[in-house]
């Protein structure tokens, strides 16, 4: 074999390397910046989406220190575990906040996260993501319609199980012409999940799992 | 015409990446929905061009040609990690709208062929400046195409504004035609492509003119019988 082929190989080989070594320290090296601002954004990020559907004066404690791990709950159409947030007002519980799934979207799942206060009543719904058509079953977004404001303040208490439907099925709750499937999955899904909440919330505020706070610090 | 005259041209008009290139397709017909969409993902494209072009500029003699193209790629996509992780600490809520299409960058075919067609035969500053300013043509192709989708599709310029300069911007949006009732087709992946070949079109229109205007003298007028 002929010399001067393996040198210049491993010459080409050698300079490959060295740009990787250098990329990836300049890489590691703006993780290593980059982590903490990361982490701090993406927590203040989550508050600021938690204190939309749990108002801040209805609780004193921090909610992210203060949640529980769900296994699989097919009432809330979580497939996975997901976390409750449970708000408490000078210890004692004030609501919680639930993650859900819709899954029968118009297409697909649409991902919710539900205030509850502990009397049942809807402090607030978000959506959190979905695949519904843009400009036609995206007004469940609150960026595009204060359409899901509607479900603020709704019970179970206050409006009967054969209203949370949509007014085209006989329900109280409005939608858009055009886009009937997307609200529907919606109204359907939150119910389910006031459901959800009343059944087990005693399960939900137990304390136990505030062991929980070392591990979130 | 001097060299950087010729470099802004290029970028601007005659190599434009958008309409005349055609090589920054995915991003040109994924993201412009509406034209603030596409004004941020140019402008973040264009940082990302001018910086790629002025790193890959001054190790170009050291890259022997059989690994160029690895070197090119490694180089681009460690800057978008960088541009990536920068903008997620400290610019968090553009990051939010922007989010999945930073990576994405790394894809766009324009970057790369500016590195190899340019950067690897140029030195620094004018690599940097060809970088920058085919970013920048390629901002105006996204913005356009962008402002044309919303407001066939949802009656609205600017909409969205605020997700980048905050919620006061949101009296700068404009909306041409209240209680429009939209028109889906602009606003899904058809629209992209429709009103990406009536820009195309538009350009080679204003292009032949001109260059009918040069070859024709326009003193002799056409004998007519």
């Amino acid at each position: 074999m002929d010399k001067t082929i393996i040198k210049h190989a491993v010459i080409t080989a050698l300079i490959l390397a060295a740009f990787t070594v250098v990329g990836t320290a300049i890489l590691s090296g703006t993780f290593e910046v980059t982590k903490t601002p990361i982490a701090e954004s993406e927590r203040q990020a989550k508050l600021q989406l938690l204190s939309q559907v749990m108002p801040a004066s209805l609780h004193d404690n921090d909610l992210l220190n203060d949640s529980l791990d769900l296994p699989a709950t097919p009432e809330l159409g979580l497939r996975s575990g997901a976390k409750v947030y449970r708000a408490r007002m000078k210890g004692a519980p004030a609501g919680v906040v639930l993650e859900a799934i819709a899954p029968d979207g118009y297409s697909g799942e649409i991902k919710l996260l539900i205030g509850v206060a502990v009397d049942g009543s809807l402090t607030g719904v978000r959506v959190l993501a979905h695949k519904e058509t843009p400009g036609l079953g995206d007004y469940i977004e609150l960026a595009h319609s204060d359409w899901i404001k509607h479900f603020d303040g709704q019970s179970l208490a206050r409006t009967p199980d054969d209203g949370w439907k949509v007014k085209k099925d006989g329900g109280q709750f409005d939608y858009m012409t055009g886009a009937t499937i997307t609200p529907r999955a919606v109204v359907k899904a939150v119910h389910k999940a006031l459901k959800y909440y009343e059944q087990s919330h005693e399960e939900l505020f137990a304390t136990d799992a505030a062991k929980q706070e070392g591990e979130n610090a | 015409m001097s060299q950087y005259g010729e470099i802004v041209e290029n970028g601007l008009w005659k190599q434009n990446p958008g309409v005349v290139q055609l090589l920054g397709l995915c991003p040109t017909l994924a993201v412009t929905s509406t034209a603030v969409n596409g004004l941020s993902l140019g402008i973040a494209t264009s940082l990302v061009m001018a910086l790629s072009n002025a790193s890959v500029s001054p190790v170009r003699k050291l890259v022997p040609d059989e690994i160029r193209i690895p070197v090119f790629i490694l180089i681009i996509a460690a800057l978008v990690t960088v541009v990536d992780l920068t903008m997620n600490a400290y610019f968090h809520p553009l990051y939010n709208v922007l989010g999945i299409f930073i990576p994405l960058i790394v894809t766009n075919c324009i970057v790369l062929a500016r590195v190899e067609a340019f950067a690897a035969k140029n030195p620094v500053t004018p690599s940097a400046l060809d970088g920058f300013v085919m970013g920048l043509g390629l901002t105006f192709v996204l913005t356009l195409l962008g402002a044309m989708r919303e407001f066939v599709g949802k009656g609205t310029v600017l909409s969205g504004l605020d997700l980048v300069f905050g919620p006061e911007a949101k009296a700068l949006v404009w909306q041409v035609i209240p209680d429009y009732p939209g028109f889906l087709l602009a606003i899904l992946p058809p629209g992209a492509f429709i009103g990406l070949g009536l820009l195309i079109a538009g350009r080679n229109w204003v292009e032949q003119r001109r260059t009918a205007a040069q070859t024709v003298p326009p003193l002799v007028p056409s004998p007519s019988h």
